[in-house]
């Protein structure tokens, strides 16, 4: 089987999602073709899509002015998967708290931006997802955290009280950065339905 | 649903995290400005950090004399000023003002050749800080010696404040080249090729391995219009530093955003750097 997997490329860690989306393709037997969005008319023909982290502020702007937002809306009201991470989550949101930014409002949450500070406040720690048996390697640089949730999103990992990973019909949004390690365990979650046990 | 975390496992300033940090502004272009106005100017036109400094390289250049750290108190503001990341330089070797600069929370300190260097022979062991550095390189064994002690991106050195991107061009070729012959190399080769080139090995076998250096990339020195940043992105930059380079006051160059952009857009893969022109 063919995977086609848009990786939105405006700014951001974009090589490492595609990376990390061949990856965990190629582990469930999926042939993936990885498309990097940086214009329109790309996502209509993606089955899922990445949103990298990277400075929100920037990401949204271009988004917007590309004409890329609205056909990722309408990816996600067709039912299809996405995942986004750190900033991604924020442009994702529909209250990032910050009039810079020009959310997508398709997970229903409000995010707080660079809740544990600066840069050298960033930090990795093993984490406790559900529906993973072992912990996660999470990396958190300058994240965000979920300060509310709307009532259909699942709260999915929490750090200090907050939630850190949460979904929402096909979209999984979280503060770290998945990609960035070499574990695919999220993106089974996010885009395949049988999780593998171990990492 | 899970149980609480150990924050005993929590680990901060690891190279993971710091080098995280770095491909997080892939893409993006980084601003120097010199208060917290400039600073709110180049969040609001979408770069995605900004380089506090005393001065822009362009007048370091013409006044003379040693260039040293901005005050410290002048970093604090324009950190307190945008949401955005937020670095500063320090003089090459002077590990004391990095640590001040690390202390008041820059987010990357750059180990800057624009600054008068304080150390004529050691950088600084970049590896004791939980805060993630750039350095400047003109060749890759300079690059790997400034990854092994710790850098968390690379730069081309350039010619800072002139507006004219050729050595920056010519320093990021040198890299990537480099990086090409290696990549046809056989193990033994690669050992010698550290060795005359006063590159650690390790690094050296790493960056053949992987075609590219294991940390971001970015282009500085004399990069002065949309089209050099994509002229770098082009030469396979990740990313782009702008100063003085970038010509007039910040409200002018609002202005100029639109039109020399869009046709750049295109071209260049990076949309981002365009943005903030």
């Amino acid at each position: 089987m063919s995977l086609t997997a848009g990786v939105v490329a405006v700014q951001g860690d974009v090589s490492e999602h595609a990376a990390a989306i061949e990856r965990a393709a190629r582990a469930h037997g999926e042939e993936p073709d990885v498309r990097e969005i940086r214009t329109a008319g790309i996502v209509p023909e993606c089955d899922v899509l990445l949103m990298p982290g990277g400075e929100s502020t920037a990401i949204s702007r271009l988004l917007d002015r590309e004409g890329i937002a609205p056909e990722i809306v309408a990816h996600v009201e067709a039912g299809k998967p996405m995942l986004a991470t750190c900033a991604g989550l924020i442009v994702a949101s529909t209250d990032p708290q910050d009039d810079r930014v020009d959310e997508l409002g398709v997970l229903d949450v409000t995010v707080e931006r660079n809740a544990f500070g600066r840069q050298k406040d960033s930090f990795e720690a093993p984490l406790d997802v559900t529906g993973l048996d072992e912990p996660f390697p999470a990396v958190f640089i300058r994240a965000p955290v979920v300060s509310d949730v709307g009532p259909d999103v699942e709260v999915l990992a929490t750090w200090e009280e907050y939630p850190v990973a949460v979904r929402q019909g096909p979209v999984v949004g979280t503060s770290f950065h998945p990609e960035l390690t070499g574990d695919s365990r999220i993106h089974d979650l996010a885009f395949f339905e049988a999780t593998p046990q171990t990492a | 649903m899970a149980e609480t975390t150990d924050l005993a496992d929590l680990q901060r300033g690891t190279e993971l995290v710091k080098r995280g940090f770095a491909k997080m502004q892939k893409g993006g272009v980084i601003m120097d400005v010199v208060d917290p106005q400039q600073a709110k100017i180049a969040e609001d036109v979408g770069a995605v950090a900004v380089m506090a400094l005393e001065a822009v390289p362009a007048d370091i250049r013409k006044r003379g004399g040693v260039a040293r750290m901005a005050d410290p108190a002048d970093v604090a503001e324009i950190i307190d000023s945008v949401s955005i990341p937020v670095m500063g330089k320090s003089r090459i070797g002077h590990t004391k003002e990095a640590q001040i600069l690390e202390a008041i929370g820059v987010d990357m300190v750059d180990e800057s050749e624009v600054l008068t260097p304080a150390d004529d022979r050691y950088h600084i062991d970049k590896r004791d800080f939980t805060a993630p550095f750039v350095c400047g390189a003109r060749n890759l064994g300079e690059a790997l010696r400034r990854i092994d002690e710790g850098a968390a991106m690379i730069r081309t050195k350039g010619e800072a404040g002139t507006g004219d991107v050729n050595q920056a061009v010519h320093h990021q070729r040198n890299i990537k080249s480099a990086i090409r012959k290696l990549e046809g190399m056989t193990h033994e080769e690669r050992e010698s090729w550290a060795r005359e080139n006063d590159a650690p090995a390790d690094l050296v076998h790493d960056t053949a391995e992987r075609g590219r250096l294991p940390v971001v990339n970015f282009a500085a020195g004399g990069i002065a219009t949309p089209a050099d940043a994509a002229l770098m992105m082009h030469h396979g930059c990740d990313g782009i530093f702008v100063g003085s380079g970038m010509r007039g006051t910040p409200p002018r160059l609002r202005r100029s955003a639109g039109t020399a952009s869009t046709a750049i857009t295109a071209t260049a893969p990076t949309s981002s750097a365009i943005l903030a022109w």
